[in-house]
C-alpha cells in the first residue's frame, strides 16, 4: 500500500520499451538475420559453385538441350533416334514416368480396394490372407521387390527361342511379352463412332433414369443397360462393318521377335512392384475410411429398411470417400517419386534417361537436377492443390 | 393417472423365449414380450441389463440365438426379405441420432420413401416436410444435420423415422445424450406420436414420461424381465426387490 | 392388481449357448461357412493357398540345403541357403575388419539396451537415458564405429556395409532430422511471415521430390557446392542429403504432435507468465513428443526401408551388398534366396516397428498414456 500514492497513470508516458522488449521489432529483427543468413549461405554456395564449375571448364546454362544426344533408348512414346536432342531425352524420360505411373495408379487402386473391403470381410479366412498381403508387401523396401521381379522372376524366363507361348499369338520370354498389336483398317472409324454414340447415350439413360426415380419413384438397372450399350454397340458396328481390323503378329526372326506389341521386362517388373507395393498401403486406407463411418450409420440406414447394397451406396460410401481421397491421392503421388526407382533397372524413366544418362554424358548436373526436381515439385503441387480443393468442396459442415 | 384406454386385440410385436449370447456370455434370458397395437411400452433397467439388446433384435440390429420373434406377422429369421420387411415397418430412434452427416435435412428424411418405397422425389419431399413440420423443425430442412443441436438432431431423426410411415416405434435411450434443457423438446414431440396411437417401445431412463405416457413399464435385470406392470402400480407398489433396489436409486435424487 | 402384472422372484440361470453357435463348428459356420457365397470364397481361398504355399514350404525348408562351402553343398533341390550362410558376416558387417568386428556389436547393443530401457514403461530414469541417445551415445559410437582415438584404429567408411550400414543410415537420418524437425515445425507455426513462409517452402521442396533425385543432388551437386579444397566422403554426402530430405517429414510429423495440444495449454503457459521458449521446452514439447513418437516409428520404418536406395550411389547396404554377392559368378542363379533374406531382415524389422507403433497410438488413444 506504500506505493498507493504514486499515481500509475502519470508514469506511464515515460516508459519507453526497450527495443529488445517490444515483441514485433524482435521478430522483425530476427527475421532480416535469417534473410541474411539465407542469403549469405546461398551466395556462398552459388559462388563456389561457379567457382568450381570454371575450374571444370563447364558451361552453365540451357543450350545443351538442344545438342545431339547420340544414346539409344529401349522404350520411347514418341519419335526418338540417337540424333535426336538432349531435349527430347528429357520429353522422352518424362512420357515414360507418366506411363508407369498411370499403369501402376490403375492396378494399385483396383488391388488396393479389393484387398482393403478384403480384409473387412466377415470371412475369416479371406480378411486373414488380405491382412497378410498387406503386412508382407509394405513391410519390404519397393527397389528389393523391383529387384525380386526383376532379377528372380524375369530375368529367369526362356530366350525368345525358346519362349512360353499363349495361343500361338502370345510370347513371353525374357525380352518381354509380346502380343499382337491391333492396325485399324478403313472403316474402323464406325467403330469409335458407335463407341461414342454409346457413351452419349449411356449418360442420357442413366440422367433419364434419375429424373424418371425423381418422378415416379422407378428405377430400373441403368448402370447395367450402360455396360451393355458401351460393350454391344461398338461390337455390333464392329461386325457390321466386316470387322475392319487386322493384327500385326510378332514373328521370331533371328534371336528375337519382332512387329507386334512389348511390354519390356524392365516395365513390367517396375509396374508390378509399384502396383503391389502401392496396393498394400491402399488397402490400408481403404479400410480405415470405411471403418470411420461409424456403426451407428450402418445401423440408422439398416433400421430404415435399405438394402446391404443401398446402405453401401447411399450411406456408407459417401462418407467413407471423403476420408479416402486426401490420403489415397498422396499415396498417388508416392507412387509417382517411387517409379524413379526405375533408373535401378535400367527402365527409361526421367531420373534414369535424363538425370543419368543425359547428366552423365553432358555434366550439367546443376540443370538437370534442377529440371528433374521441378518435374516431381510440379506434380506434388498440383496434387495438393488438387486436395485442398477437394477438401474444401467435400467437408461436411458442422456448427 | 391411469392410462387405462381400450387397445387393439392385434398383436404387433411377439417374443417367445428369446435368447441371445455375446459370445459365452448371456445377454438375454426368456424374453417374452406381446406389444398390441397402440400399446406404449417403457423398458427401464439398470446399464447392461439387456434392455437396449432387445429392442434392437426386434428389428435384426442384433441376431438372437434361440425363440422366435414375430412382427407385423412377418416371422423374423435368416430370411432377407422378411427382415426388409420388417425392417420397413418399425421405425427406430437412436441414443447418437445417427443421422447422415453427408445429407441434408430433409435428403436424410426423405432417403428411405425414395429407394426403399420407391416414391416420386417430389412427393418424398412433401412426405419429409410434413413430418419435419410435424417436429416443429421444418425451417431447418436444408441445413445439415452438423449445423442443429442435439434436440433439434433427435427431432429430425424422429421425423425420419415416421416419413416411412411405421407400425411400431423404437426409441433407445433418445434423450441419454441430450443436454437438459433438450430433453423437453424431444420428449413432446414423442408424447405428441403417443397421443395418436403409435405403436411405441422406449427404453428410457425418463420415469416423469413412463408414468405420464406408458401403457405398461418393464423392468429389466441381467437380461431377464423381472417386473411388468401399469405405471401406477409399478411405481407405487413395486413387487420385486430389485425393482424396488433400482427405483430408491433414480427416484431419490 | 391388474393383469398386466407380473413379476419374477427366482432369477434365471446362466447357460451356456446353443451348440451350433459355439464352439470350433459353431465358429467356422459363422466365420467361414456363413452362406454360399462365403463357402465358394472359402474354399477358392484354400485351394490358392494351397497351391501357393505348399510348394514354397517345400523348397525354402523341406528340400532346402543350409550349410556348406560352395554351390556344389546345395544338391537337394530345393533353396539353396548356403549362400546366405557362408556370406552371412558379410551381409551384416560389409567389409569391416573382421577381428574388429565386435565394436559394431558394441555399438548396437549399446543402443539397444538404451531403447529397449525407453519402451518398457515401468523403468527409472527415462530422462537420463533420453539425453545419453540423443547426446552421448552418438560420440561413443562414431568413435566406436569409425575409430581414431581411445587407441581405436580408423575403420574408412568404405569398408562399412551390410545390415550395419544400413541401420546406421537409417538411425542416423532420424536422430540428426529430429532437432531439425523441431525447429521447422515451429517455423511452419510461427507468426513472423518470413520465416513460416522460409520453413512452408522448405518441408514442400523436399517433400515434393523422390529420395533418389536428393541422393543424385548430394553426390553429383554438393561437391560442387563447397570450395574445391574441401572433400566429402560418399557416406556424409548421402547422409547430408537424408537428413535434409527426413527433417521436411520430420517436420509434419512434430507439426502434427504440436496441433493435438489443446489450446488451454498453451494458455495457461502463457498465464503463468512463461516466455515462447519456455512455453514450448517446458510444457508444450514434453506432451507433443511423446505424443509424436508412433509418427516418429512410421518415419523411421519408411526411411528404414528407403535407405536401401543408396545402392544407387555407390554405398552397400544390406540389399546393396546381397545384391553384388548376386552377381559374383560362382553364385549365379540364387537370386531367389538372397532376396528373401534381404526381405525377412527387412520384414522383421519393420513389421516389429509398425506394431509397436500402433501399439502405442492405441495406448495413446485408450487415454492410459496420455498424462
Amino acid at each position: 500500500m506504500q506505493n498507493a500514492n504514486k499515481s500509475p497513470s502519470s508514469r506511464v508516458p515515460e516508459q519507453k520499451t526497450r527495443f529488445w522488449h517490444d515483441p514485433a521489432k524482435r521478430a522483425l529483427a530476427f527475421q532480416i538475420l535469417l534473410v541474411l543468413v539465407v542469403v549469405g549461405f546461398v551466395g556462398m554456395i552459388v559462388q563456389n559453385t561457379l567457382n568450381n564449375l570454371e575450374s571444370r571448364g563447364i558451361t552453365t546454362g540451357f543450350d545443351f538441350l538442344s545438342q545431339q544426344a547420340g544414346f539409344g533408348i529401349t522404350q520411347t512414346l514418341i519419335e526418338y533416334t540417337e540424333s535426336s536432342s538432349y531435349g527430347t531425352t528429357f520429353v522422352v524420360g518424362l512420357l515414360n514416368t507418366i506411363l508407369v505411373s498411370v499403369l501402376g495408379i490403375i492396378v494399385a487402386t483396383a488391388l488396393g480396394f479389393l484387398m482393403g473391403v478384403a480384409r473387412l470381410s466377415n470371412n475369416w479366412l479371406v480378411a486373414k490372407v488380405a491382412s497378410a498381403f498387406v503386412e508382407v508387401f509394405r513391410n519390404i523396401p519397393l527397389l528389393l521387390q523391383i529387384f525380386f521381379w526383376y532379377f528372380a522372376v524375369l530375368q529367369a524366363l526362356p530366350s525368345p527361342r525358346k519362349s512360353i507361348e499363349l495361343l500361338d499369338t502370345f510370347y513371353l520370354n525374357v525380352r518381354g511379352f509380346y502380343m499382337p498389336q491391333p492396325v485399324p483398317q478403313e472403316g474402323f472409324g464406325l467403330v469409335w463412332l458407335a463407341l461414342v454414340i454409346a457413351l452419349i447415350v449411356s449418360y442420357l439413360v442413366i440422367r433419364w433414369n434419375a429424373k424418371r426415380q425423381d418422378e415416379t419413384g422407378q428405377r430400373f438397372p441403368a448402370y447395367w443397360t450402360a455396360s451393355g450399350l458401351i460393350v454391344g454397340l461398338p461390337l455390333l458396328a464392329f461386325l457390321v462393318s466386316g470387322a475392319p481390323l487386322e493384327w500385326d503378329h510378332p514373328v521370331l526372326k533371328g534371336f528375337n521377335f519382332r512387329g507386334g506389341m512389348t511390354i519390356l521386362p524392365e516395365l513390367a517388373a517396375l509396374w508390378v512392384a509399384l502396383s503391389i507395393y502401392t496396393a498394400a498401403f491402399i488397402a490400408e486406407i481403404v479400410r480405415s475410411g470405411i471403418e470411420a463411418v461409424s456403426k451407428g450409420q450402418t445401423e440408422a440406414a439398416s433400421a430404415l429398411g435399405l438394402s446391404q447394397g443401398k446402405v453401401l451406396r447411399l450411406v456408407v460410401i459417401p462418407q467413407a470417400v471423403r476420408v479416402i481421397i486426401p490420403p489415397l491421392t498422396s499415396q498417388y503421388l508416392n507412387l509417382i517419386k517411387n517409379s524413379s526407382l526405375a533408373t535401378a533397372i535400367g527402365y527409361p524413366d526421367l531420373v534414369s534417361v535424363f538425370a543419368g544418362t543425359t547428366l552423365n554424358q553432358t555434366g550439367q548436373a546443376i540443370e538437370v537436377i534442377f529440371m528433374t526436381m521441378l518435374v516431381y515439385l510440379t506434380l506434388s503441387l498440383l496434387v495438393s492443390a488438387f486436395m485442398n480443393w477437394f477438401n474444401s468442396r467435400m467437408a461436411l459442415v458442422e456448427r | 393417472m391411469s392410462n387405462t384406454r381400450q387397445l387393439d386385440d392385434k398383436v404387433m410385436v411377439e417374443m417367445r423365449g428369446v435368447n441371445k449370447w455375446y459370445g459365452q456370455f448371456h445377454v438375454l434370458k426368456d424374453v417374452n414380450l406381446k406389444v398390441r397395437q397402440g400399446e406404449r411400452i417403457v423398458i427401464c433397467g439398470p446399464s447392461g441389463s439387456g434392455k437396449s439388446t432387445t429392442i434392437r433384435c426386434i428389428n435384426r440390429l442384433e441376431e438372437h440365438q434361440k425363440g422366435d420373434i414375430v412382427v407385423a406377422d412377418t416371422v423374423l429369421n435368416n430370411d432377407l426379405k422378411n427382415i426388409e420387411t420388417i425392417r420397413r415397418e418399425v421405425g427406430m430412434v437412436f441414443q447418437h441420432f445417427n443421422l447422415f452427416p453427408h445429407l441434408t435435412v430433409l435428403e436424410n428424411c426423405a432417403l428411405a420413401p425414395i429407394w426403399v418405397r420407391k416414391t416420386p422425389r417430389a412427393e418424398a419431399e412433401e412426405i419429409a416436410m410434413k413430418y419435419l413440420r410435424r417436429v416443429r423443425i421444418e425451417e431447418q430442412a436444408l441445413k445439415y444435420p452438423g449445423q442443429l443441436s442435439g434436440g433439434q438432431q433427435q427431432r429430425v431423426a424422429i421425423a425420419r423415422s415416421l416419413c416411412m410411415n411405421p407400425q411400431v416405434m423404437l426409441f433407445d435411450e433418445p434423450t441419454s445424450a441430450l443436454d437438459p434443457e433438450m430433453i423437453k423438446e424431444v420428449l413432446d414431440v414423442m408424447i405428441e406420436l403417443a397421443e395418436e396411437g403409435m405403436t411405441m417401445l422406449c427404453v428410457t431412463h425418463e420415469m416423469g414420461f413412463a408414468k405420464t405416457v406408458a401403457d405398461r413399464v418393464i423392468f429389466m435385470d441381467k437380461g431377464q424381465i423381472i417386473e411388468e406392470n401399469e405405471p401406477e402400480a409399478f411405481f407405487n407398489n413395486p413387487q420385486s426387490e430389485r425393482t424396488q433396489a433400482f427405483l430408491s436409486q433414480i427416484l431419490n435424487h | 392388481m391388474s393383469d398386466l402384472s407380473k413379476v419374477r422372484h427366482e432369477m434365471l440361470p446362466d447357460l451356456p449357448p446353443p451348440e451350433n453357435t459355439t464352439g470350433p463348428v459353431g465358429w467356422m459356420r459363422r466365420h467361414l461357412f456363413s452362406s454360399v457365397t462365403n463357402t465358394v470364397l472359402t474354399l477358392f481361398t484354400l485351394y490358392i493357398l494351397y497351391i501357393l504355399l505348399v510348394p514354397t514350404i517345400d523348397w525354402a525348408f523341406i528340400k532346402a540345403d543350409w550349410f556348406g562351402e560352395t554351390r556344389d553343398a546345395c544338391t537337394s533341390g530345393g533353396a539353396c541357403w548356403v549362400f546366405v550362410t557362408t556370406r552371412f558376416s558379410q551381409f551384416l558387417y560389409g567389409f569391416y575388419p573382421e577381428e574388429l568386428t565386435w565394436r559394431i556389436n558394441l555399438a548396437f547393443i549399446l543402443l539397444a539396451v538404451q531403447l529397449v530401457w525407453l519402451m518398457i514403461p515401468k523403468l527409472p530414469f527415462k530422462g537420463i537415458v533420453s539425453v545419453l541417445v540423443l547426446f552421448v551415445y552418438p560420440v561413443v559410437a562414431f568413435y566406436l564405429l569409425y575409430g581414431g582415438s581411445f587407441g581405436l584404429d580408423v575403420v574408412e567408411t568404405h569398408k562399412w556395409g551390410g545390415l550395419s550400414l544400413t541401420l546406421v543410415l537409417a538411425v542416423i537420418g532420424i536422430v540428426a532430422a529430429l532437432p531439425f524437425g523441431v525447429l521447422l515445425a515451429l517455423g511452419r507455426r510461427s507468426e513472423m511471415p518470413i520465416v513460416k513462409s522460409f520453413c512452408v517452402v522448405y518441408i514442400e521442396l523436399w517433400r515434393g521430390v523422390p529420395l533418389i533425385t536428393v541422393l543424385f543432388m548430394a553426390s553429383v551437386m554438393l561437391p560442387l557446392f563447397v570450395p574445391a579444397e574441401v572433400t566429402f566422403d560418399k557416406l556424409l554426402r548421402a547422409l547430408i542429403g537424408i537428413v535434409m530430405f527426413q527433417s521436411a517429414y520430420m517436420a509434419e510429423v512434430v507439426r502434427g504432435g504440436l496441433q493435438a495440444i489443446p489450446k488451454g495449454q498453451y494458455e495457461a503457459a502463457q498465464a503463468l507468465g512463461l516466455n515462447y521458449w519456455k512455453m514450448m521446452g517446458l510444457i508444450v514439447l514434453p506432451q507433443a513428443l511423446k505424443l509424436m513418437i508412433p509418427g516418429i516409428v512410421n518415419t523411421f520404418i519408411a526411411l528404414f526401408k528407403d535407405t536401401s536406395l543408396v545402392l544407387i550411389i555407390g554405398l552397400f547396404d544390406l540389399l546393396a551388398i546381397v545384391q553384388a554377392g548376386l552377381t559374383d559368378p560362382k553364385w549365379l542363379g540364387y537370386s531367389v534366396e538372397g532376396y528373401a533374406f534381404v526381405a525377412l531382415m527387412f520384414w522383421i524389422f519393420c513389421f516389429g516397428m509398425s506394431k509397436y507403433s500402433q501399439h502405442l497410438e492405441r495406448h495413446f488413444h485408450t487415454g492410459h498414456g496420455s498424462r
